[in-house]
């Protein structure tokens, strides 16, 4: 470890990784910090990613794809199914990651093109000097250490403390986030697509997903909106799902966790500081998805700090061009993803049946999901009435 | 003021320190740690996916 590096970035999940390599091909001198001995592990995630997406940063390989899959099945509460997101040639059109090694090679990735990581350090605080953040105080194997940067990247995932001690609040409100249980079953038959299971029946506020990871196993899981949970437990509903719905299979791992479902919040960057990925809130409030986003961020994030190097200057007025880059993109979609977030959750089973009805007799199998909510619309104008904004 | 974490049952996932407002909380690799600040304002008990947490008034 060097008493000082152009960029420390804090968090060795997807979006940390992908900052800090990004930052290190461009020859900046790069400190990657993972408080757990272990990258990767525990997992606190479904693993599921769109394959397209998911080529923008990495070339998929077989040592961390469990298994591909078709596309996606929504199934509405009185169980009418609707297929979505196939790809036009018919391949597989995503996967579902293997991320204990996924996130690893993101790492090692960094580690080659140059970037230090160290495992098993935990960042405890922040340096300043002038009011501007200067490094970090870590804490390895028990020894406290000052590790002087240019610039902090926090991107330390749902549990982020970089952003509160720069001065940002990012302290979820249940409303914001979706606490959720999932385990992984075998002695299954996974079929080939990413389930969506909606509504109440199920779940207040969330869904319950069963994504394959091979022919008889899968993630099979379920989320609770924070502020719709009340003394119910999203691991006591997932084990009566599993009694109800799939009484065979056998549990051979068990994952918890907590996705920030809130839509943009209000600050992502201050002088000497960026957040990053889940940390930066930036998953998405229907789905939930984070790996892709946190990528691209850090993506963003890097590309910033190359600049700020250039430049020699470190504070808000260049770091702000994350800030604007990430809120034109991934920020935009966040929003809308929010709007209907908003407005599913005003929905009775009932209402879901009713919209799944709607589509019968339309072949939704290659459409994303923006088109579906466009022809949703046109033809349940008054039940989606809220939505009309997306449109102009 | 403060709250008890089941350590037997806690899945070690941060969702309570994400949540907490005063910042009361860390998750030091696999155990959740509670400092003097926590108001037992009960938000982070609520969203535990397993019911780890317990306030103590
Ligand atoms: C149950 C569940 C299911 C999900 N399913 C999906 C899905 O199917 N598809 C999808 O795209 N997304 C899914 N997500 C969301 C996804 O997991 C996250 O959005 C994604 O991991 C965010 O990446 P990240 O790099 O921002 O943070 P993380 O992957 O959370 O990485 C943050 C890292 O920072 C480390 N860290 C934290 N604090 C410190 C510190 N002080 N010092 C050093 N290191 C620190 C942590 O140990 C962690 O390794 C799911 C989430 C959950 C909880
Ligand atoms: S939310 Fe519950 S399971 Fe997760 S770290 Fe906190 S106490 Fe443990
Ligand atoms: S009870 Fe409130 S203040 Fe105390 S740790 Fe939990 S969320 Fe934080």
């Amino acid at each position: 470890m060097k008493q000082k590096y152009d960029v420390v970035v804090v968090g060795a999940g997807p979006g940390g990784s992908i900052t800090a390599k990004t930052c290190a091909e461009a020859g900046l001198d790069v400190l990657l910090i993972e408080k757990r001995q272990e990258i990767g592990d525990p997992v606190r995630c479904a693993e599921g990613v769109a394959k397209d997406a998911l080529i923008r940063h990495i070339q998929p390989d077989k040592r961390w794809i469990a298994a591909e899959v078709n596309g996606s099945k929504i199934i509405a509460p009185d169980g009418t199914e609707i297929k979505m997101s196939e790809e036009a040639s018919g391949g597989k059109a995503g996967y579902t990651l293997e991320r204990k090694i996924f996130d690893r090679v993101l790492a090692q990735q960094a580690a080659m093109a140059g970037a230090e990581v160290m495992v098993k350090t935990r960042a405890t605080g922040l340096l300043r000097n002038n009011g501007c953040i200067t490094g970090i105080n870590a804490m390895y194997m028990g020894e406290t250490h000052e590790i002087k940067a240019d610039i902090v990247i926090g991107a330390d995932g749902v549990e982020s403390k970089v952003g509160r001690w720069g001065g940002i609040d990012t302290s979820l409100k249940p409303i914001d986030i979706d606490t959720c249980a999932q385990f992984l079953v075998s002695n299954i038959e996974a079929g080939e697509y990413s389930k969506f299971f909606l509504g109440e029946k199920y779940t207040p506020g969330g869904y319950v997903w069963i994504f394959p990871k091979g022919p008889h196993t899968a993630n099979v899981g379920l989320g609770i909106l924070g502020s719709k949970c009340g003394n119910i437990r999203p691991i006591t509903l997932l084990e009566n799902f599993m009694k109800n719905h799939l009484p065979e299979g056998k549990i051979i791992e068990m994952v918890v966790g907590g996705v920030p479902v809130g839509g943009p919040i209000k600050q992502t960057v201050a002088d000497g500081l960026i957040l990053v990925g889940d940390a930066a809130r930036q998953s998405d409030p229907l789905t939930g998805g984070g790996i892709i986003n946190a990528m691209d961020a850090g993506k963003i994030a890097a590309e910033v700090c190359i600049k700020a190097k250039e430049k020699g200057d470190y504070s808000v007025r260049t770091l702000n061009e994350y800030e604007n880059r990430w809120r034109a993109t991934i920020g935009k979609e966040l929003n809308k993803s929010l709007k209907v977030k908003n407005l599913l959750l005003k929905l009775s089973d009932e209402q879901l049946n009713q919209l799944a009805h709607s589509l019968s007799e339309i072949d939704t199998s290659k459409m994303e999901l923006p088109k579906m909510i466009m022809i949703l619309f046109k033809r349940n104008p008054k039940l989606l009435w809220e939505l009309r904004t997306l449109f102009i | 003021m403060s709250v008890n974490v089941n350590r037997y049952k806690c899945g070690y996932c941060g969702a309570c320190v994400g949540v907490c407002p005063v910042g009361a909380l860390e998750l030091v690799e696999t155990w959740i740690e509670v400092d003097n600040t926590c108001t037992s304002c009960g938000v982070c008990a609520k969203i535990c996916p397993v019911g780890a947490l317990m306030v103590i008034k």
